[in-house]
This record gives C-alpha cells, sequence and structure tokens, in this order.
C-alpha cells in the first residue's frame, strides 16, 4: 500500500466554493446554521431525569446504557456504524455495548452541516460530521473525566477513560460512566475538547461489523414499508401516464362489489385506492375506469428532448472557470472534438416507495424512510394545515435511496391521501408508478474539445448542457446561472491544464421532472472526460495510462492510485481478442480512484465485464470494509447504468415499467471486482456514489480497447459494437 | 376461508383464492420481513419456500397453495441450510440497505437444500431470479460458499 503525504487539492478551490455557496444558501432559506453540537443538555430526552445528555448525539443514562443518535438515515451505506464507530471512539464508550436511535426531525440540531437541512446525500455523511461528532463525543468525554476527577478528588490530566469507564491509574480506582453522570450533568461541555490522536483510535480505521445487519437477516427490520399501525389501511396510486397530466373522469362502477375494496380517493393529478391489503387496493385500481386529461405534453417523444438538448449546446454557457486562454491553446496543435450524450435514468430503490400517514384533526403521524426528514416534516404540515410541533415523522431504514429519496413527492401525495381517510393508510406505489413517475437523472450532453501538442494539452474546453437539479432543490444555491451539481468534476477536473474553460447551459427537458440520482454531477462529467481523455491519447498514439499519469502532475495522490490500479489490474499485459481493458480516474466527492474495467465483447456485440479493479484514496477510513462494500456495490450501480440503464419518452409518458424493460445487472453478469485501499492521513472523502462514477467511463474505455469503436453515449449500443450499426 | 401452514404454524385466512401469498403473509398475517419489489416475478424480493422449494410469492395464488407448507425469513433460521446462510450473511457482511435480502437468503438456502455444495454455475442458476440493487452479489456468492462449508 501506498503511503501518500499532505498534498495541495487541486480542486480545492471550488469545493470551497460549493460548500460556501451551500452554506449562504441555507442561511438564504431562512434555517439557522448548525449550532447545535455543544449546546448543553439539547438531546431529545434532556429533560428526563438521571440522564447525563452533553448535546444532540449522546445519552447516558444510570444503568450505563449509552445512546448515540443518527444524524443521518441508514439507506444501506454503513452509515450507523460509522457515526457509532466516531462517536464512541471519541467518548471511549465500549462499542458493543451502544444503542442507536434515528434523530427525529429538527435541522437545528441534526442538519447535514454542508446544507443546513437534515439531509443525506452527496456522499458526505462523514466528510460533514466527522469533527462535529469527534468534539461532541470528546466533549462528553472531557465532562465525565471532570466528573470522576471531582469525586476521586484528582487531577483529571490522571484519568484515562476505556471500556466506558473512567480509570485512575495511580489509585487503581474505576468508575463507570453510569456512576459519573449526576455530576457530570451540572459541568458545562467545553468549548474546544482535546480530539484523540489519530495512532490512539481503537475503533476508526477497523472493519467492525455493521450494528444494522442482524435484523436484516431475520425478517425483523421494520422498514417504512413494513410498518402497522393498529387500523391500517393499504392504498395504491395511479398517476396521469402523460406528465403534467391530470384526473379527468373516474368511474368507480366496476369496483363496489370487490372484496377487500374501500375507499377510492381522486386528487389532482392521481388517483388513490384504498384498502384491507394492498391486493385489494391494486384490484380495486385496475378495475377503476379512469380518463385522464393529457394535457400539453401528450405528444412528447425521446426525439424531442434530444432536438432541445442539442439546439441549447450550440449557445454559449455561463462559465464556471476559465483559466489561461483556452482559445488560443485550443489553435496550438492537433485539435480534437467530441459529445457525449447521457440518458434519462430512473432510480429504482428494491424498497418500492411508501409512506404511511395518519391525519386526525389536531395531529398527524408519519411513518417514512426518507433522505430529507426534516422537509418530510414540512410538507405533512403544510398539507395538513397543522403546526409542525404536531407532525410526528418516525424515520425508518431505507430499504434504497439513490437520490429517490431526497424528494417528498411521495410523502406529499400520502398525506393527501390520508387527509381523506379514516385511520391511518400505507401507501405503497407499484414498481410500475415507480418507474413511470419517477424524478428522474437528467439527460446531459457534454461538448469536450482539445488541442494536444507535445503529449501536453494546450487547451480545453468542455460546455456541459443539462437539467439545472439545484435551481429547483436549493434554489438559493443557483447562483450566476451555474448549477454547482452539473459542473463537479468537470470545473475542478483533475488535469494539468494551463489553458481551460468550462462552461454550463442549463436546459431543462421537456415534460421530464429531473432529480439526484446517485453519483450526481461527477457521473456525467467523469464519463465524458474520461471517455474524451481516452480519445485523445489515442489520438497521440500514447498508452492511456501513461498519457493521464503525465498530466497528474498537481494530483500525486490521484496519480497514486492510477499507479496502484493499473499495477494490480496488470495493466499492459497481453488479452485475448476482442477482450480490452479501460481506465478512468476522478477526484469526485472529495476522493481519489482509479478504476480499471476489463471486457470482452462477442460477435453479436454483448458484453462480458470480466474484472473491474478499483484503488482508492479516500483520507482516513472510519470502516474500512464499509468502504469497500460501497465501492463493488456503487461499480455495479454503475455498470447497470452503462450496460443497460434507459429511460426513454413516447407520447408524453415513459415507456419503460418495471424489471423487464428497465434491466438490472444480475448476479451470473457480475465481474470480479477488487477494492485496494491506500492509507492516508486526510481527512476523510466520501464514498458512496464514487463506485457509480467510476464504472461507465472505465468500461466504456475497455470496450474501445476490444473493438476500436468509441461509444459516445450510454447505454452501451450492441448494435454498434457488433458493427451491424456505424457508430 | 383458506387453511395454510406457515412457518409450522396452521393460518386460517379469510381472502380471495386468487390473492398472491405476498400480501396475505404481509397485510394480512403481519410477517413483513416477505418483501413487495416487482409484483411480476422479476425481482425476487418475495421469494420464500413451499414444500423447501423457492418460489416467487408476489405471483402465487394463495389458493393454489393446498397443504403444502409455507416458510418465510421469520421461519428459515429453524432450517440447517436457512442458519447457515443467515449466519454466513453476516460473516461476509454481505447486506447493505438490506432490502432484498430476505429474498436473497431464500433463495440461496433452497439452493444449499437441493445442492449442498453449489459451484459458480449452481449459483448463477439459483441466485439470478434475485435482484439487488446495492450491488452486493459478490457477496453473496462468497457467502453461499461459506455456508455451504458449515452446512
Amino acid at each position: 500500500m501506498t503511503n501518500v503525504g499532505v498534498e495541495r487539492l487541486n480542486p480545492g478551490v471550488e469545493r470551497m466554493v460549493t460548500r460556501r455557496v451551500f452554506l449562504e444558501a441555507s442561511v438564504g432559506l431562512g434555517g439557522a446554521l448548525l449550532v447545535g453540537f455543544h449546546a448543553p443538555s439539547a438531546g431529545a430526552a434532556a429533560g428526563e431525569t438521571g440522564v447525563f445528555a452533553p448535546n444532540a448525539f449522546i445519552r447516558i443514562d444510570r444503568k450505563g446504557k449509552i445512546t448515540l443518535i443518527m444524524p443521518q438515515v441508514e439507506m444501506g451505506q454503513g452509515v450507523y456504524t460509522a457515526v457509532a464507530m466516531i462517536l464512541a471512539e471519541e467518548l471511549d464508550a465500549a462499542f458493543d455495548q451502544v444503542v442507536l436511535e434515528a434523530a427525529p426531525p429538527n435541522d437545528k440540531l441534526y442538519g447535514n452541516p454542508t446544507f443546513g437541512l437534515q439531509v443525506t446525500g452527496n456522499s458526505n455523511s462523514i466528510r460533514a460530521f466527522w469533527m462535529p461528532l469527534r468534539k461532541a463525543a470528546a466533549g462528553a468525554r472531557a465532562m465525565l473525566v471532570e466528573a470522576a476527577s471531582q469525586i476521586w478528588k484528582v487531577d483529571p490530566a490522571g484519568i484515562r477513560t476505556d471500556g466506558s469507564m473512567a480509570i485512575h491509574d495511580a489509585s487503581g480506582r474505576r468508575l463507570a460512566y453510569a456512576g459519573l453522570i449526576d455530576r457530570a450533568r451540572g459541568l458545562m461541555a467545553p468549548q474546544n475538547p482535546i480530539l484523540k490522536d489519530p495512532k490512539d483510535f481503537k475503533l476508526i480505521g477497523k472493519p467492525l461489523k455493521r450494528l444494522d445487519t442482524p435484523d436484516k437477516v431475520n425478517g425483523k427490520v421494520v422498514y417504512g414499508i413494513d410498518v402497522m399501525p393498529p387500523g391500517v389501511k393499504f392504498a395504491t396510486i395511479a398517476a396521469c401516464p402523460v406528465f403534467g397530466g391530470k384526473v379527468g373522469h373516474v368511474d368507480d362502477g366496476k369496483v363496489k362489489n370487490l372484496p377487500g375494496v374501500r375507499q377510492v380517493v381522486v386528487l389532482d393529478d392521481f388517483v388513490a385506492m384504498v384498502g384491507d391489503h394492498m391486493w385489494a387496493a391494486k384490484q380495486g385500481l385496475a378495475a377503476l375506469d379512469i380518463t385522464w386529461s393529457e394535457g400539453s405534453n401528450a405528444a412528447i417523444s425521446s426525439a424531442d428532448v434530444w432536438k432541445q438538448i442539442r439546439a441549447a449546446s450550440e449557445q454559449e454557457g455561463a462559465v464556471a472557470k476559465n483559466v489561461g486562454d483556452a482559445a488560443k491553446g485550443l489553435s496550438e496543435g492537433v485539435l480534437h472534438e467530441a459529445v457525449y450524450e447521457l440518458p434519462f435514468l430512473a432510480h429504482a430503490p428494491m424498497e418500492p416507495l411508501n409512506c404511511t400517514v395518519h391525519v386526525t384533526p389536531t395531529s398527524c403521524e408519519v411513518w417514512v424512510g426518507i433522505q430529507v426528514l426534516s422537509r418530510a416534516q414540512a410538507v405533512a404540515a403544510k398539507i395538513t394545515g397543522l403546526p409542525l410541533d404536531k407532525v410526528t415523522v418516525h424515520n425508518h431504514l431505507i430499504g434504497g435511496g439513490f437520490g429517490r429519496r431526497l424528494e417528498v413527492d411521495f410523502v406529499e401525495k400520502a398525506v393527501l391521501i390520508a387527509k381523506q381517510v379514516d385511520g391511518p393508510v400505507k401507501v405503497v406505489w407499484t414498481r410500475e408508478e415507480d418507474i413511470q413517475h419517477d424524478i428522474y437523472r437528467p439527460v446531459y450532453l457534454d461538448r469536450l474539445s482539445a488541442s494536444v501538442s507535445n503529449g501536453r494539452i494546450a487547451g480545453w474546453k468542455h460546455r456541459i448542457t443539462g437539467s439545472a437539479i439545484i435551481a429547483r432543490w436549493l434554489p438559493p444555491a443557483f447562483q450566476k446561472g451555474i448549477d454547482i451539481d452539473a459542473i463537479d468534476s468537470a470545473a475542478d477536473m483533475p488535469y494539468d491544464i494551463a489553458n481551460l474553460r468550462v462552461e454550463y447551459v442549463r436546459d431543462e427537458p421537456p415534460a421530464v421532472p429531473t432529480g439526484f440520482w446517485r453519483g450526481v454531477g461527477p457521473n456525467n462529467n467523469v464519463f465524458a472526460i474520461e471517455s474524451f481523455m481516452d480519445e485523445l491519447a489515442k489520438k497521440s498514439n500514447r498508452d492511456p495510462v501513461a498519457f493521464r499519469r503525465d498530466l497528474l502532475g498537481t494530483a500525486p495522490r490521484l496519480k497514486a492510485a492510477l499507479d496502484l490500479a493499473a499495477e494490480k489490474a496488470g495493466w499492459g499485459s497481453p488479452l485475448p481478442a476482442r477482450t480490452g481493458r479501460g481506465v478512468a480516474v476522478q477526484t469526485a466527492f472529495g476522493s481519489f480512484i482509479a478504476t480499471v474495467a476489463q471486457a470482452e465483447v462477442d460477435e453479436h456485440g454483448e458484453v462480458r465485464v470480466q474484472r473491474i479493479v478499483s484503488a482508492v484514496d479516500t483520507g482516513i477510513v472510519v470502516n474500512p470494509d464499509t468502504v469497500i462494500a460501497q465501492l463493488q456495490g456503487g461499480l455495479v450501480y454503475g455498470l447497470t447504468a452503462a450496460l443497460y440503464g434507459n429511460i426513454s419518452i413516447a407520447k408524453g409518458r415513459v415507456e419503460q415499467s418495471n424489471f423487464h424493460n428497465y434491466r438490472m445487472l444480475r448476479i451470473n453478469e457480475m465481474p470480479q471486482i477488487e477494492v485496494h485501499l491506500i492509507k492516508s492521513g486526510e481527512a476523510p472523502g466520501g464514498i458512496g456514489e464514487t463506485g457509480t462514477t467510476a464504472a461507465p467511463p472505465a468500461l466504456g474505455n475497455a470496450l474501445f480497447a476490444a473493438t476500436g469503436i468509441r461509444l459516445r453515449r450510454l447505454p452501451i449500443d450492441r448494435d454498434v459494437l457488433s458493427g451491424r450499426k456505424p457508430a | 376461508m383458506t387453511n395454510l401452514k406457515v412457518n409450522g404454524v396452521s393460518k386460517a385466512v379469510d381472502v380471495p383464492a386468487d390473492m398472491p401469498l405476498l400480501w396475505v403473509l404481509r397485510d394480512v398475517l403481519g410477517l413483513t420481513g416477505t418483501k413487495f419489489g416487482c409484483g411480476i416475478a422479476q425481482c425476487g424480493a418475495c421469494t420464500v419456500h413451499v414444500d423447501g422449494d423457492a418460489v416467487r410469492s408476489c405471483v402465487l395464488p394463495v389458493g393454489s397453495i393446498g397443504e403444502r407448507e409455507i416458510t418465510t425469513i421469520e421461519g428459515v433460521g429453524t432450517t440447517p441450510a436457512g442458519a447457515s446462510v443467515q449466519k454466513a450473511w453476516l460473516d461476509v457482511e454481505v447486506v447493505q440497505c438490506g432490502y432484498c435480502q430476505s429474498g436473497q437468503i431464500m433463495s440461496a438456502s433452497a439452493l444449499l437444500r437441493t445442492t449442498p455444495h453449489p459451484d459458480d454455475a449452481d449459483i448463477d442458476a439459483a441466485m439470478a431470479g434475485n435482484i439487488c440493487r446495492c450491488g452486493t452479489y459478490a457477496r453473496i456468492r462468497e457467502a453461499i460458499k461459506k455456508a455451504a462449508q458449515a452446512v
């Protein structure tokens, strides 16, 4: 393993700007910035007697039970375990005895420091909470030590902590935290507690077992879809198949005698059927005769979407980055140009969208798994007209988020239904409704031009065209025509290029709603840039690894990852005919990753991905097994998109409907995946989305190496790879 | 009334004969460990055992089961194959979001019942009907092999 020292982070300036914009945006939203970490007794049960709650994340009771409150939601990424490890590390709590609890909706106490909102996304849970959690736990520990020093009348410097105990070695005395809490409660939390030296970490860096998984192998875990409040009824919905359409007329004549059917709820743009169970609701909905008022989008097709974005991409965009003189640089050397296009994608988390709601005249209770907890509460309050404190939201483990649960549309619909239903109602979307009424990864179009002179890139121009998700999702962060997500990994691309210009053109697709999708902006930009770098290497008759390596002088951590990945993948060793290796590098989400894919293409254009090797420098690693798992899984998510992912539009509606025509990678198609972690003492990077970003360009470059055919659109086109169709 | 034997316990349910077993388990009997994923037998999240064989409960009419014994994720731990699969799943740390894993474990334990030492092709054939959106497939394969050693 390579140990990489301190380095100047090439894209650091942009990242700081990004963070600052988010912070300003959150102030603009009227939300107070995160301040809860060191407020004394800010815990949810602070009023409880006999409980030490030094901050919003830790509660210790007289029996010694240590409860850790999770500010981020668990959707499979392992954040509950990682957050618990960080807190337990600085608290010196016995890890096998901690109890985890989901945070209630509260932006002030539990908001993500990057957004000022209770958001789990952007692969930033550990990046954002790393220091705040360490300080919170170290402060609590300092208070317990102070309490012990008062009881024992000794210098606190002589007291150490371990396994939820204060220990005074000089006298051999020890006291469990449970015995210290009454005195500790009266103390003030220190403003700047001393943090552990990383060399003293006992938990951080170890591949500890996840705390959320035992109940996930025996059926005990309760996802949102599993809640059963007494008397609950079940509902499922049909929205107008055409985006933006409304309900016209509903005839329920054929429904009335169906067993278990209870109630039809007709709303502006969708219809819900309520029954004694999901089967009754599904049968009842299918029996309804619904006439839709399809509206103005009824003729929209994918061709219209592409025609519009291609035209938009011809315009000059807002300047996201301008270094040197790109026009002058482009005039030197051999000019190369390319256009890359990415399709709409659905998220398709395995847990279908669902939300259970019970509305009474004075209260609203919501059970849901969601990445934006406080927004779920806010939308329920808005629809019911109740004050926030009358809206209870139970935050459940999530059966897959991937960005779909950064939206509250499914909460809104459930509350609208529940307002008309007596008692609690569980609203579950069918898979068809999920695929056809997602908030989709937008189509993107990237225009790239560069000139190469003596192995260096003399000029570089990248124009990104696509939807501005930020403008809808966090409006104050959309400034000067720039979507900071859409340019992520493009404006801060890692190569050392003297003359560079990056532009952004906002183009909202007709009819189709767009949102964040695992890997977000970097998915598009890394695919375009790394495909284009491969094209430039080919034009220059250079090896793709060597060509990149020479341009990574200002990114030593990435260069080290590239070297390691190339070595582990056997880069340069001979391969059979129609088999190739492709490489891609990225700095997205604060992690430095190089990936080599190896794939074979048969005469029919069918692709067999054989092997993927990733080398990862993500700074200090909290749980290495989780990091490896996220890379493995993220790569599969990205491969699925590259091999199959496509949402197409005809007559204003989505053509795909379920897993038979919106395909997923399956176990029999799996490549061998190897992830190599690089030891680092740098601050933690993000990891949850990185594999998704890495896989498509590495695969595309491998397919080029195997066939000589460059694919500039995803998903891969087997007709092109077989030669049946021109590229 | 339809009589079902679920995890060794007899249950009488008043439901239409064409109602898929999935919804009877989840919404009538409250056995929510069995998951809804697609409704058309494409994803395997709803997999249960009927007389030890893996079946997709989302398309299995409850009236077609008769006297046969149903085992769900809540009960599979009492079988030798089920217990070893559950243990291997934790030892290998297969699980991410976990939503598909009930179905994965049911498919894997049905495989081991009939094929105690599966090779990669056996695993592909038995498990290709189960989608995992988190992409835990590599660990699923590893865990099945580990469980096979233990059975």
